[in-house]
Parts: C-alpha cells; structure tokens; sequence
C-alpha cells in the first residue's frame, strides 16, 4: 500500500515536472517575451535592453534551470504586466477559484450521480431516456453561450440570483450551475455503465441467490464496486474545473485563477501564464494521486497485491 | 456465465450459415435506430448548407451597412423579409453569417479531428500492440497530456503564434488525441492477445502486416464512433478560443466569435447571442447523436453508456 | 409422500430485438428431499436457465411461466419477490455458480460475505455466525480457516473459491442446493474432489441436489436421476443407471455415442449431424427431428408424446418402442507412425521463464514455466500433450510454433534449428488450431480471406492458384463451398473450428499443434472434429500434436502421451499403456479422476 502510493507519488512529480519543461519551452519558443513585454511598436534598442535586464538573452534552458530553481523555492518570477511577483498574484486570488471549482463539482455530483444511477437501476426506463437525454444535450452546449443564457435569464426574466461580481455566495451560484453542468454528462455516463456493470457481475448474482434484493443488495454489493471508477472520473473533473474557469470567471466577472489566466495571455505575460498552466496542471495531478489512494484504500485487490 | 451470455451462448448456437453479414446487421440496425438517424440528418443538413454556402445565402455576409444595424428578426416587431434573422452590429445579414459560419465550424471540427485521429491511433495502436517501454512511455505523455489544461494552453499559444484558421485547426487537432489513445491503446491490447493474431504470427506475419490486415480493420468501427464525438469537442473548442478573443478574427463568420459580438448588446438584443448558440448547439447534437448511435450500432451489446 | 420441489409446464422466454427466444418450453420436474437429479444438455439446451427460472435469477425482461411451482408444498408461484428472496433464496434453496473467479465480491473479505446472509436475517449473532463459517470452510476443505476468514477472494484459487461458495450456501442450511455447472472452471483433479463433496454433503445433510452440467460423465456417477434437456425441452429423465444404459430418445442416444469412451477400444464417434436448433419459433412437432436419423413424417408434423418406461423413466418420442442402437463399432481410419518415421519436430532441454513485474517500479520475480523439457514429434503420429492449467503445457506450445522463444534449450525442425528458419519458412513447418473458436478467426475478414492469408503472406501473388488451394482445403475439412464468402459470426463453434483447420492446413504444413481444439465445443460437435482429425490422418498422414486436458479426447486420438506437471514431463508413453496402467503417481490420479461412464448399451423396458 504505502510502497503503492509511493510510486504515483513519484510518478506524479515527474508529471508536473515535464508538463512544466513542455509549457516552458512552447511558450518561450514561440514568442520573443522582451518584444512582448515592450509592445509591438517598441524600437529595437528598447528591446535589447529590456530582454538583457530581463535576463531572457540568456540561453533557453538556462532560462529554465533558473526558472525551476525559483519554483523550488516558491518564486514564480515576475508579472510583465503587472510588475508584480506571479505567486502573489496567484495566491491572491486562488481562494474565488477553489471556492467556484468545488461548488461546480458538488452540482457535478448532485445531478450526475442521482440520475446516472437511477438510469442504471431502471434500463431502458423513461428515466434512462431523460438521463440519456441530459447528458446529450448537456455535451452539445457551447458552456459560455449557456452563461451567457443563465445570465440572459436571471437578469430579465427572474432575477433571483446576482449576475455577476463574486461577493456573496449567492454569486457563486449560477457559476457553479454552469461549470458544474459541463461535468455532468461523463460522470452521469460513467455511473450508469459502471453500475450496469456491476449489477451484472456474477457476484452481485450469487448475493440474489442469497436472498438480498434491492437497496440491501446495491448497498451491501453493488455501490462500492460501482463507486471505484466514479472516484477516479470527478478527480479528472475537478482537476478540469480549473483550467475551465477561464471562461467561467470571465463572463461571471468573477475575480479568480482563470480571469487572471485570460487578462495575462492578452497581456502576453509570459510568466504568469506559465505559473498558471503549472498550477492547473499540479492541481490535476494531486487531485488524480488522491484518487488513487482513494481506490487502494477501497480495493484489497490494489491494496493487497 | 453471466446473464447476458447465456443469452449470447443460445443466440450463437443458433447462427446458421444463413444469417447475415455484419455489414448487413449493421446496415439493418442503423436505419431502425432513432438517434442515429436524427444526428446523421442534421449533419447532412448541415453539411450542404456548408457546401452550398453560396448559393443559400441571401445577402454578402460581409456587407456592412450603417443604416440597416441590428435589426430584429422576421417575427420580431420592426423586423424585415430582407434580412429573415435580422442584422448584427455592422448591419451585416444574419442569415448569411450564420450559413456561413458552418463552413468555418464544420472546416475545423474535420481539421482538428483528423489531426488527433492520427496522433491518438498511432500512439495507441503502438503502444497497445508492442506494450513494455513503448507503452510505458505513451502513458506518461497520456498522462501529462491531461494534465495540462488544454483550453489555457491553446489560448495562450493561438495568441502568440498568432490566429488563423490552420492554427486554430493545428492547436485544437494536437491537444485533443487522448480519447483516441485511451480506447485504441486497450482494444489493441484486446487483438492482440487473441488467437487470430496468434494465428497470423504463426503463419509468417510481421508486426506491421498484422497491424493493418487483422488489428486496423477491427478498430476502425471505434475509431469512426471516436471521430463524430472528437468533431463535436472540436467545434466546441474553437468556438469557446473564438469568444474569448483568442481564436477566428473579425470578420470571418464564426459562431463563438458571433455570440462574443453580440454580448455587448445582448440585454436588449437577445437573438444575437441565441441564434448562433442554437446553431452550434444543432451541429454538436448531431455528430453526438450521431455517435451514439454508431456506438449502439457497433458494438453487440447495444446500448452502452 | 410429498415431493420437496414440484415444477410442472416451466417455460421461459427472453426478449431479443428479432424477437422472443423460447429458452424452456414446458418443462416437468419432480425432486424428493434428500434427493439428487442430474440436468444435462449442450448449450442452449435451457437447463441453466431452468435453475436460474427456480431462483428469480433469470435476466432482465426474460418471462417465466409455470402451470404449478411448488416448494415443499409453497405456492412459489404465488409468492411476492421480496417474500421468495427473504425465506426462500438462501435459507431453503441455495445455488452455486460455475465462474467461482467472478462469483465473489472482490472487494470484500470472505468472512463478511460467508456471514452476512445468516446475520442480516437475525439468523445468527455475528460470533456464531463466524464460528459457524470457520466448521464450514473446515468441513469443505478449506486449510487454516481463521486465516481464510479475513481474506478477500482474490488471494483463493478458483478450487478454493468453488469450495468457499459451497460454504456460503451452507451457512443457512438450505433444503436444496443447485449447482449450475459447478465444475467446469476446474482442473479434472480439482473436479472430482469438489463433486465429491457436494455428494458427501448431500448425504450427510439429506439435502436435495440439482447438479447441471454439460458432461454426461459428470452428473452419471453422482446422481440419482438423470434428465437431458435439447432445444429448451426436457426429452428424457429417469434413474440415472436406466438413461446412461438404456437410453429410449435418439438424441440420449446419439449423444452417448458421441462421447469417446476411456475403457473401450477406440472407435469413430457417431456424430450428430447439424447445429442445435433455433428457439426462435416453436417447433410444431419434435425439437430434435431435424436432427434425428429415426425421423418419419409425423416427427415434423406434431408433438411427441410422452412414452413411459420401467421405474419412472420416460421421453417424448413419435416412435412407440425407442429405437434399436444396434451401431456397429467402425474402427478408425487413422494409424500411428510408421516404425523409425523421421522426427518432424523436436525440443530439447526447453526451459522457460517468464519475469514478471506487478507495477512499472515493482520488484521482478521469477516464474519457471517450463524446467528442460525434452520432446519429440514422428512423422504420421499424434502425440498428446496432457496436463491441468498451470502445468507449461500451452507455453510448450508456443514455443514449439516459434510464438515464443525458451529461456535455454533448443526446438528443431527437421533437423533444422529453428532460430535459424525465417518466419515463413517456419509457418511451412507447422501450424496451430487453437481451442476458442470464437477468437480465432478475424471477425472483419471473409473465409476466403482467413484461408488463403497464410498462401498469401508465403508470397502466392496469384489470385487463382491461391483460391484453388482454399477450395482443396474446404473440401479436406467438409466445410461447403457457399461458406466461401460468409463470415466469421455467421458461422457456428464447430464450422468455425473446421476453418481454423482449413486456414492451418492450407500450406500443407509437416505438423499441426492443436491446443484444446474441442474443448469449447459440444459434445455432438466435439465428435465432429474428432472424427476429422481421425480422416486427415488417414487421408494426408497428418503429423499432430494434441493438447488437452480431456483424458477421453487423448484415448480417442492419440497414439502417445505425454504428461506434464509443473513444467516438466512426468511420464511419456503409448497412449493405450500410459491411460490403462500409468507409472507415475500423477498419472495415476489424472487418470482416476477423470469422469467417466461404461456404456454398454441395453434396451429400455417399454411400459405397456
């Protein structure tokens, strides 16, 4: 077990760590930060001076090295744009992103789930339809034009919830609905399949032939079996919400995580993009290694080789 | 046994040599499949609205015209038979704009498809196939690959690179292969380990003549099911780059970057916003139906998720 | 006296998108306490679905119907779901299954799923109920109980797991006990040892036993009556000793005839010709006419009726008196190899050992699966290679088709290394006919195209001398030119299994190894390709080597044997002398615990 977690322990830092030499390089390659960070008319010895007091004449992997050795020690460089230190702009304002990413999964939850599993209980039911339904239509909508709709309707029609700002957590609302709903047809697909499967497994069989029925039988037998891959599926949601917030936070004006993602890369500031790709991605990960010791701990077959 | 394959185990035995060929199963089951059916005709629709963007559409789409700005549908009170869905900011026809903007969703969605089709096979078939150090490798990129958070990532690289069309196409088709890798990586796990191939080694067969005579061909039902959901994903991701200002530029149509122009207005001009989000909404739907069906169609179980 | 289980008119019917599928057609069944009764059929027959009708078990949308079903003098028909599951399933009728690897929740401990029945019942405390579980994994053979207790079912062999299900069932001390093809997962050694203690069980309890399997051997030691279902019908029953011995319905009949019998001097098999039926529209008249070599024009016309013989024996056939079994033992057409025939095929001092890891940073281990394992193939023999799962015999196998290459040790061909062959000159040398036929063949390519692939990656570029050659191979193994172009799933198992035959033998190959070529098919099947085997080494001197763990599969085919056990080879022999007085001690027990039955025909007693 312990021997388990140490190996996704170790595999989830070398993740992060190549995910952060892939964004360093793609977006250092692609783009000369010193004509970036002095607009596009600057004259070239404004450049020249920019891009050595920047330090960015230096060789790119030694730019890396450096850049490394800063996150080591939590120092994320400078913001270009706002000449101010990238952690604390991130730290400043993670809290509106966490806050809107783990409502956005308790609706995830709360409608996938529910529905998934009545879907399963019930095949081919007029529940199974609507669930079916749900989950078609939900993966058709373009998520921002449903912000836009939500915010077109609690604006004019009923306005019963704040439409933008993030004050109260009646704010947070109509943003967790819409960055929720677009997690709702994987983990809703996956629970039905998952539980389909298990409730044919032979094992769920033999329990019948023991003489358990229904919530005895799905509760004794079927739910933690169904539940292992329905743990592993919201960690990979959440760890997306994230990295969704951009658009969420910009149409709700929501000051976050992915607001400041959208404002840097108009600003072309390098830095602190890059800092938010390596957060989003760490977020990922961690959230993937909770899973997997989630699942250790709930199946003896991982648990016990 | 489990349930099912008693069923199967009667249904085998009685396969006479009369019965069909899978491609007539197939054809059969298509056309009595209800999704199926709606999804591959609203994708023929709009496919020919596409090619026949010209001769369909009433007006230049990129005919501006200060006298004649946002002016409302047919329906609507002050609305005109000249421009049936009104004019934009611009005075620009709506109808036209929006028959247009199919051909740069439908452009993209195919482009982007593609380019993950051949990225997410290759890796997967070739990872399933020879497995050790080649599969272990392709997980770990599988891996870090969902870690990153694609939509910030694309952002920031179709903003430095510079937005164009083949861009957009380019970023979109080389971050979207892991679906394609997840499911052709384990069902050439599956190929592998059956008899025919065995069969096939045994008569002489290389790795590479095994891999397109017998593995390919039993993949290229998954692989197509795969497409029509990647096309949908695509045709999302471009819209959501093309509203937040990162993706399509002004003037070409572009459903997202349409909904974005029409967001200034849309209080009071609502259908600016709803009519290209119903479009993108109509053309998502289909390829997912689409899919779903093909999904039901091809594999024996029937609905499956 | 009052029968324990009373099942009168039990028909099932499973809904499938082309329609309603008649699993069980009226079926009669009558068990006493304490009494035992054998179902047997092939596949399809309806005799799983049977039991599975009796428990509530049957898949979802599937109807069951019944003129009277009675347990114990309980209206079971009459009985709402939630009372049949808490005082019927469990407590009076208790079933085991025949995947013992999937049939316990992995995820929980042995313990739990032994004592959970009794105790959320309020049967038993939780204490008592434990104690109770560590007499019955004791009692069933389970070593260190206490310790099996707090164990997850992943950690038991599937033996161990069969026997854990046995106890479970056990633990509420059900009047009945079903056990739906208990065995059939399972090594023969492990076989014998678990029907033997449902037997023991059975006896010491005075449990009632419905014990169904696919295997007249099987059920013919062990229980008391016997009835064979086909099509979805029950067509014969009675005491055991009377069906075995004195079948009266042509398909008992025929059956009996197709099974190879251990004892007696080989002979060919009487195939049934034709597949099971379709039950997908009742039949007007009798479901095995089409298949019947007694058939009259009645027999289509209208339903058989029930014949009634000595002792409780009955059928349902047209003919008034059964059938004269009056088969004269053909010999085979098959013979050995020559004296001094060159070797075709040759392994020497072969040893295998395969690294494994768990997880990519997991610490390697070692698995010996093959321990200087020497072996030779004669030009015009069959050799058998027998052993249980586990025992090297299918990693033997391939190495010796150049699948895999041994750890040490060296496999010639003629003489002819065969590192130094390239992989086309070794394909000429020998081919493999595996046991599943279902995925053997590419799904997506037509026969044509499975059968001349080998020609065509052998380099025949030409598109006519390639189809002759597929023709010639069809013909050998008498597969019908209108299957040319059909494909894989129109086929059925065994016309699948004669395409694999034909795609082996196309490039006229010096030797086939054959692993478990029948053992997925039916019975009347399985004597089919048997048969087959028998015309191509008459036919073409076919050289062969056969693996199987079928004691009656190695008496009808094979001229030696050899045994393996633990990656070696315990004993070699000639088959006759190695399966009626084998040396080794392992042989010796393989052999004694092989199912077998005599039949030695008699003509059943008509009632009058």
């Amino acid at each position: 077990m312990l021997r388990y977690i140490a190996m996704r322990g170790l595999l989830a830092v070398l993740v992060a760590f190549t995910v952060s030499l892939a964004t360093f390089f793609l977006l250092n390659v692609a783009t000369d930060p010193a004509q970036a960070i002095a607009g596009e008319d600057a004259p070239p010895e404004v450049v020249e001076s920019i891009r050595t007091r920047y330090g960015l004449d230096r060789p790119l992997p030694v730019r890396y090295a450096d850049w490394l050795g800063g996150v080591v020690t939590g120092d994320f460089g400078e913001s270009y744009y706002w000449h101010k230190p990238v952690a604390a702009l991130v730290a400043d304002r993670a809290d509106k992103t966490i806050t809107l990413a783990l409502s956005a999964l308790a609706v995830t939850i709360l409608i996938a789930i529910p529905l998934g599993a009545l879907a399963a209980l019930n095949p081919n039911s007029w529940i199974d339809r609507f669930a079916l339904g749900v989950a078609v239509s939900a993966q058709a909508v373009p998520n921002f034009w449903l912000g836009l709709i939500v915010i077109i309707l609690f604006a004019v029609t009923i306005p019963i919830f704040p439409v933008s700002g993030d004050d109260s957590w009646r704010h947070y609302v109509l943003p967790a609905f819409v960055l929720g709903a677009s997690s709702v047809p994987a983990v809703m697909r996956l629970t039905r399949t998952g539980l389909i499967e298990v409730m044919s497994a032979d094992y769920i069989r033999t329990a019948r032939a023991k003489g358990f029925r229904g919530w005895q039988l799905l509760r004794r037998h079927a739910l933690r079996n169904a539940l292992l891959p329905v743990i592993s599926v919201l960690a990979v949601q959440l760890g997306q919400k994230f990295g969704g917030s951009v658009i969420t936070e910009s149409i709700f004006a929501i000051n976050g995580l992915g607001r400041l993602a959208l404002e840097s890369i108009l600003g072309a500031d390098i830095p602190t993009v890059q800092m938010l790709i390596f957060v989003f991605a760490i977020v990922f990960v961690a959230m993937n290694l909770l899973a997997d010791i989630l699942n250790a701990a709930l199946d003896p077959r991982i648990r016990i080789g | 046994m489990s349930d099912t394959e008693i069923t199967f185990a009667i249904v085998e035995a009685d396969s006479e040599p009369e019965a069909l060929t899978p491609g007539q199963v197939f054809r059969r089951r298509m056309a009595s499949h209800t999704g199926f059916l709606i999804g591959a005709g609203l994708i023929a629709v709009i496919a020919l609205v596409a090619i026949f963007a010209p001769l369909l559409a009433p007006h230049d789409p990129f005919q501006q015209s200060l006298s004649t700005r946002m002016l409302p549908p047919v329906w609507s009170e002050g609305g005109t038979w000249d421009h049936l869905l009104g004019t934009d900011q611009n005075g620009r026809d709506y109808l036209s704009r929006l028959i247009y903007g199919t051909r740069v969703s439908i452009t993209i969605g195919l482009g982007a498809a593609t380019i993950g089709l051949l990225i997410g096979v290759t890796l997967g078939v070739l990872a399933g196939y020879f497995g050790g150090w080649i599969d272990h490798m392709v997980s770990f990129l599988l891996t870090a690959q969902l870690a990153l958070p694609g939509l910030l990532l694309a952002m920031a690289l179709v903003f430095i690179i510079g937005p164009s069309i083949w861009v957009v196409i380019g970023i979109i088709g080389v971050l979207h292969w892991t679906y394609y890798l997840v499911v052709t990586r384990s069902a050439t796990q599956r190929i592998r380990s059956l008899d025919f191939v065995a069969a096939a080694t045994a008569s002489g067969a290389g790795p590479r003549q095994i891999i397109w005579h017998e593995v390919l061909p039993n993949l290229a039902s998954q692989i197509i099911v795969i497409f029509t959901f990647e096309l949908g994903i695509a045709i999302l991701a471009e819209a959501s780059l093309s509203f937040l200002g990162v993706g399509i530029q002004p003037p070409t149509p572009s459903w997202g970057l349409m909904i974005a122009e029409g967001k200034q207005a849309m209080f009071y001009r609502p259908w600016l916003v709803v009519l290209p989000g119903i479009c993108l909404f109509l053309l998502v739907i289909g390829a997912n139906l689409m899919g779903d069906g093909l999904r039901d169609v091809t594999t024996p179980e029937g609905r499956n998720g | 006296m009052m029968s324990l289980l009373e099942i009168r008119g039990l028909s099932v019917a499973l809904p499938l998108p082309s329609g309603a599928l008649h699993a069980v057609r009226d079926v009669d069944l009558t068990l006493d306490r304490g009494q035992s009764i054998g179902i047997v059929g092939e596949s399809g027959s309806g005799k799983s679905m049977t039991a599975l009708a009796l428990m509530r078990l049957l898949p979802r949308g599937a109807r069951s119907t019944a003129s009277r079903l009675e347990f114990d003098g309980i209206d079971l028909g009459a009985l709402e779901d939630s009372a049949f599951a808490r005082e019927i399933a469990g407590p009076r009728i208790g079933m085991i299954f025949q995947e013992p690897m999937t049939s316990l929740n992995p995820v929980y401990t042995i313990g739990r799923q032994m004592t959970e029945a009794a105790v959320s019942r309020g049967l038993l405390s939780t204490s008592v109920a434990r104690k109770k579980a560590l007499h019955l994994l004791d009692r069933v053979g389970i070593p260190d109980p206490q310790m099996r207790l707090g164990q997850f079912p992943h950690q038991m062999s599937g033996g161990q797991r069969q026997r854990v299900m046995i106890a479970m069932t056990l633990m509420l001390d059900p009047e009945l006990l079903i056990a739906d093809e208990p065995t059939t997962a399972l090594d023969v050694t492990v076989q014998a040892q678990i029907l033997d203690l449902l037997d023991d069980l059975r006896r010491e309890r005075d449990m009632a036993l419905i014990l169904i399997s696919h295997d007249l051997a099987v059920v013919a030691e062990r229980t008391d009556t016997v009835a064979v279902m086909y099509g979805g019908e029950m067509i014969e029953w009675g005491i055991a000793d009377d069906v075995l011995h004195a079948p009266a319905h042509p398909y008992t009949q025929a059956l009996l005839h197709a099974i190879p019998q251990v004892g007696a001097t080989p002979s060919r098999l009487a195939a049934i010709p034709g597949t099971v039926p379709s039950l997908m529209r009742a039949p007007k008249g009798c479901v095995f006419a089409p298949r019947c070599e007694h058939r009259r024009e009645d027999c289509v016309a209208s339903r058989p009726p029930l014949r009634a013989g000595m002792r409780d024996h009955a059928w349902r056939c047209m003919l008034k008196a059964p059938p004269q079994t009056s088969r004269e033992m053909e010999p085979l057409h098959g013979h050995g190899a020559a004296e001094d025939a060159d070797i075709v095929l040759a392994a020497r001092d072969i040893t295998q050992v395969f690294t494994t890891r768990k997880a990519l940073f997991a610490p390697k281990r070692d698995i010996t699966a093959l321990k200087g394992v020497s072996l030779e193939l004669h030009r015009g023999e069959t050799l058998a290679l027998i052993g249980e799962s586990g025992s090297g015999k299918s990693t033997l196998a391939r190495i010796l088709l150049g699948l895999a290459q041994p750890t040490s040790g060296k496999v010639t061909m003629l003489g002819r290394p065969i590192v130094e062959l390239s992989p086309i000159e070794r394909a000429s040398f020998v081919q493999p006919v595996f046991q599943d036929p279902y995925s053997s063949l590419n799904p997506r390519r037509r026969l044509s195209e499975i059968i001349a692939r080998p020609l065509w990656l052998r380099g025949d570029r030409n598109a006519a001398t390639r189809d002759a050659a597929v023709a010639e191979a069809m013909d050998l193994v008498r597969l019908p030119k209108r299957l040319l172009h059909a494909f894989p799933s129109q086929l059925s198992g065994g016309q699948r299994q004669r395409v694999a035959i034909a795609r082996a033998l196309v490039t006229r190959p010096r030797a086939l190894v054959c692993d478990e070529p029948t053992s997925a098919l039916d019975v009347s099947v399985q004597a089919q390709i048997l048969n087959l085997i028998d015309d191509l080494r008459a036919g073409m001197g076919l050289t062969c080597l056969i693996i199987t763990h079928d004691m009656a599969v190695v008496h009808q085919v094979a001229d030696r044997v050899a045994v393996m056990l633990e990656g070696r080879i315990v004993e070699e022999g000639p088959a006759r002398r190695v399966l009626t007085a084998p040396e080794s001690d392992y042989t010796r027990r393989l052999v004694a615990a092989a199912p077998r039955f005599e039949a030695n025909f008699l003509q059943p007693e008509v009632a009058q």
